[in-house]
């Protein structure tokens, strides 16, 4: 069995399970935020039972417009608070709270082995950990939350070997938007993704969380990474119960086997209106933007700024750019605020924003006008995604998204440095 | 059940952004997703249709983020059934969860243009183009899925799983 099918038949008390059955997986987390809490709380109710399953399990806490960015939004996240407050959930008040995918993994909340709904498409990101984690809407989080238990499709796995050594300024978002440029958005559709090779075991915890966060932009149901030392050391001292972790059999059987040679992958950047519409850096041509984003559940993690500060230190951002610089956590922000990070951001001539989804979504934080561009580290440029729907995103990794800012048009860091 | 309508046609990777554009989320209200239903690929969609007409896409149908707002809003604002070569999983799941009937099969697709009447009998999978007086099959749904189905979504068949343990 690959390891999502090891994981899958654990959780169904299987010896074993095989792709294209229907099981009933028990599960370890089961997560919504301030967009898709409130509906899962309406049918959460419809079911007529009292308490959730097991308070210790669900989560839930406000990110996409938190602080809350109007009235409206304000009484989505009232709906939240009060329903975790009188369930005695796992909650987080803005103070604590971070982006979802960024938090969870740091507070050791997800663990190796672990089965995880969210009802946020981008909860695929904690199989950078080793654990079955996907993403749903909020009618399957209500049911989780009244039985513990979630259908599902057992999906084939899809392996993709990275072999060789990444070039510089390379990082998992390139590795993640290379293999989306190849695949194509829909070109996991229902599978799992498991991602191996020499460059992955050499790629860090925040690149492996990166990649695994973008599966769902090839239509994956859940993207994998073996355990390794790796993983063992960002866990300790994190992780909040003790785990299991699987091995995928070396007899298992994969829907197809994917390898690439990391030498050959450039940095990358995903033009409008898809994820899969990717070039490398050097073919991208003279593409003017008036905006830069660092941040996200993609990208907003203490690597990520660490790229951003090494290259906009002691630069200015380009008179013609905003540049919008949020950590992800409360910890990434106080470790980017020890390491000096957040004053080279200041002096440069960005702003940095509290934890939030924010502009991801063009919810608020740096909304886009009519024919405007963002260079962005996020994880869709669908249209209309970060604003108008006269706008353009093009994502990119956090070394081209900085060096980007300071040139005023898309470009490599290795433009400012030469 | 059987269903009428005129299809309202779209192209591949229809995402849930120009579904239900993040700008509405701010509310879980369905009557006011559905004001909203696909105005970001198609302005006037919501003005142009009547209850019971049919959206089509090709590939990828529903992809992006997991809002369930997507399939409320086009299940609120009346569309009978949603027609595509394939679906985006979350979507496919949110739909199935909350009652709104997708029908996979790709030759009704391709020669079905938008404007077309089709007639759908769910139960059976079977599209009638009434315009062009073609007919077409659609992919069954699987057992597990027909049965979350017929019972009326997922929070009735928790309901009656909750129910059958405390038996």
């Amino acid at each position: 069995m690959t390891l999502a099918e090891k994981i899958l038949a654990a959780h169904c008390g299987r010896d074993r399970v095989t792709p294209g059955e229907f099981i009933s997986a028990r599960v370890d987390v089961v997560l919504s935020n301030d967009i898709t809490a409130p509906i899962a709380i309406r049918e959460f109710k419809k079911i007529g039972v009292k308490k959730v399953f097991d308070p210790a399990k669900v989560i839930m806490l406000s990110d996409h417009f938190a602080p809350n960015k109007d009235i409206h939004s304000a009484e989505q996240a009232k709906i939240l608070r009060d329903f975790a407050r009188k369930q005695g959930i796992v909650y987080f008040e803005l103070g604590q709270m971070g982006i979802e995918h960024v938090l969870l993994p740091e507070q050791g909340l997800v663990v190796p082995g672990d089965v995880i709904i969210g009802a946020d498409s981008h909860t695929c990101t904690y199989g950078a950990v080793g654990a079955f984690a996907t993403g749903m809407g909020s009618t399957d989080i209500a049911s989780a939350m009244a039985t513990g238990e979630i259908w599902m499709k057992v999906p084939p796995t899809i392996k993709f070997v990275f072999h060789g050594k990444a070039n510089k300024w390379v990082s998992g978002k390139d590795f993640i938007l290379y293999t989306i440029g190849d695949i194509g958005v829909d070109g996991a559709l229902y599978s799992a993704m498991e991602f191996t090779g020499p460059a992955i075991d050499k790629l860090s915890m925040d690149g492996r969380f990166t990649m695994a966060n973008m599966a769902i932009e090839a239509g994956a149901k859940a993207g994998l990474f073996r355990v390794d030392k790796k993983t063992e050391a960002y866990l300790q001292n994190r992780a909040k119960r003790p785990y299991t972790v699987y091995e995928p059999d070396e007899a298992a059987e994969y829907a197809r086997v994917v390898e690439y040679d990391a030498a050959s992958i450039e940095p990358q950047v995903a033009f409008p209106h898809l994820p899969s519409n990717t070039k490398p850096i050097s073919q991208v041509g003279d593409v003017k933007i008036d905006q830069a984003v660092i941040g996200s559940c993609t990208n907003g993690r203490i690597e990520d700024l660490s790229i951003a500060a090494e290259i906009l230190q002691w630069q200015r951002i380009n008179e013609n750019v905003r540049c919008i610089i949020i950590p992800g956590t409360q910890e990434v922000y106080l470790e980017a605020l020890r390491r000096g990070y957040i004053e080279s951001f200041i002096r440069a001539g960005a702003v940095v924003s509290t934890p939030t989804c924010g502009p991801c979504l063009g919810g608020h934080m740096g909304v886009l006008a009519e024919g405007e561009r963002s260079i962005s580290t996020t994880n869709r440029n669908f249209v209309g995604r970060m604003g108008s729907t006269g706008s353009e995103v093009y994502l990119s990794n956090p070394a081209i998204a900085a060096a980007s800012a300071i040139l005023g048009h898309i470009g490599s860091p290795d433009e400012i440095i030469n | 059940m059987k269903l009428k309508g005129k299809v309202f046609k779209y192209g591949a990777n229809v995402d849930t952004d120009v579904i239900i554009p993040a700008r509405y989320l701010n509310v879980s209200d369905p009557e006011e997703l559905a004001a909203h239903c696909m105005e970001d690929i198609d302005a006037d969609f919501t003005s142009k249709m009547q209850p019971g007409d049919i959206i089509m896409g090709t590939t990828n149908f529903g992809c992006g983020s997991s809002r369930e707002h997507a399939p409320l809003a086009i299940k609120t604002a009346g569309v009978s059934c949603v027609v595509a070569k394939s679906f985006a999983r979350i979507f496919m799941r949110n739909a199935i969860n909350i009652g709104l009937p997708l029908l996979e099969c790709e030759e009704a697709v391709e020669k079905t243009d938008a404007g077309d009447i089709l007639e759908i009998e769910l139960a059976t999978g079977t599209i009638v183009n009434s315009t062009k007086n073609l007919t077409f099959h659609a992919k069954p749904y699987p057992e597990f899925m027909l049965e979350l189905v017929s019972v009326g979504g997922l929070v009735e068949y928790t309901r009656r799983k909750i129910e059958a343990r405390g038996k």
